[in-house]
């Protein structure tokens, strides 16, 4: 009897591994590059050190220097060409609609100017793959450690941390993380009316909407290795009115999903 | 300004407007007499009745004014569409960037 019970727990043992396996084999890593040439091949590496397993995507955004040139020499990654330069939320949607064509069950996002340590992403996989949330926001603000950003930026992250606290009564306290995973049914659910301009705050507040969970998890983030970020003084500005706005159009909306079947990507 | 010039000059192009008003002119009276511009009226009386429904005085500031809205009108018209095609461009793109790559891996 006991033997038949001990031989059961093994197998249902070996299930989950192969299960578990499974899973992280279905592993798409988003990489949005504009401009990245500096760091580009050195965070592929390391990602590809850190998931020997998972496939790369690497949108190139219409960059002018030598990004696209870098990603195409390299046969062992996926990469997207767009015709011209999108904006991040371009960058992403391009990469979250690829997802969607193919079977893959979690997306990891990371920047490409070497922000989002590999290292630090298994941690956000850890609850997605345990099916506790759809998406996983890696946030600088929970231990405090790492790089932390701006003075002015941070006050921006607080207003938007008490908005998110107001309407989502869910305190995210790193909302513009772009360091980030998601499970297969949080990204088809955002490839459908996907904020372009300034996504990640919107992101949170769609899914949420949607009633998806979201979940924060501490992460260390290092300052970039090269490049200039895509968000100076006067944008870090538009960037807050913009999401604010957005938010509070989609909050009078009350939750009324715009139809979006007439969109013919959905037949490639 | 020198003293003794006229600071109204008579140039080509005041010549031209005192022809080309001249002309009209001619062409007004014309089309009246074989009661081809009863639409002008039409609209004349319109524009009256709405400037004087607005208490507007001077009538050519009440066709300022429709002009001006319908302008206002058109534009937002305009970012309208506008909208709605860079939706559809991005999507084009979109669309190019994952059709290449599937291409580029079969070769």
């Amino acid at each position: 009897m006991t033997w038949i019970n001990l031989s059961s727990i093994l197998f249902c043992v070996y299930l989950e591994a192969v299960f578990f396996f499974k899973k992280l084999m279905k592993l798409l890593i988003l990489i949005p590059a504009y401009n990245e040439e500096e760091t580009i091949a050195d965070v592929i590496q390391e990602t590809q050190k850190s998931f020997p397993d998972a496939d790369i995507c690497v949108v190139n955004d219409g960059s002018d220097d030598r990004t696209g040139a870098i990603l195409k020499e390299n046969q062992h990654i996926i990469s997207l060409h767009l015709p011209f330069n999108m904006g991040i939320g371009g960058a992403l949607w391009t990469g979250f609609n690829y997802f969607c064509q193919k079977d893959y069950e979690f997306l990891l996002r990371l920047d490409s100017d070497g922000q989002h340590p590999p290292s630090e992403a298994a941690k956000l996989l850890e609850p997605l793959i345990r099916g506790e949330a759809d998406l996983v926001i890696g946030s600088r603000f929970i231990n405090r450690e790492g790089y932390l950003s701006s003075q002015l930026r941070r006050g921006g992250i607080r207003l938007l941390k008490l908005l998110t606290t107001i309407i989502m009564k869910n305190q995210i306290t790193d909302n513009t993380s772009g360091f980030r995973a998601y499970s297969r049914k949080a990204v088809c659910l955002l490839t459908e009316d996907y904020p372009f301009d300034y996504p990640e705050p919107i992101e949170v507040y769609l899914l949420h909407r949607n009633g998806l969970r979201i979940k924060e998890i501490p992460i260390k983030m290092t300052d970039r290795k090269g490049g200039v970020s895509s968000i100076n003084l006067l944008r870090t500005y538009y960037y807050l009115i913009k999401v604010l706005l957005t938010i509070l159009v989609n909050f009078w909306n009350g939750g009324r999903n715009e139809s979006v079947s007439d969109r013919s990507h959905s037949d490639l | 300004m020198e003293e003794g010039m006229n600071p109204y000059p008579i140039g080509p192009i005041q010549i031209f407007s005192i022809i080309f008003s001249i002309f009209l002119l001619v062409l007004i009276v014309y089309l009246i007499r074989k009661k081809k511009v009863r639409e002008e009226y039409a609209i004349r009386g319109l524009i009256d009745k709405f400037s004087s429904l607005l208490g507007i005085q001077y009538q050519p500031a009440a066709l300022f004014l429709i002009l001006f809205a319908c302008l206002f009108l058109l534009v937002f018209h305009f970012s309208i569409v506008i909208s709605d095609m860079k939706k559809k461009i991005n999507a084009l793109a979109m669309t190019v960037s994952i059709l290449e790559e599937r291409g580029t891996k079969k070769e």
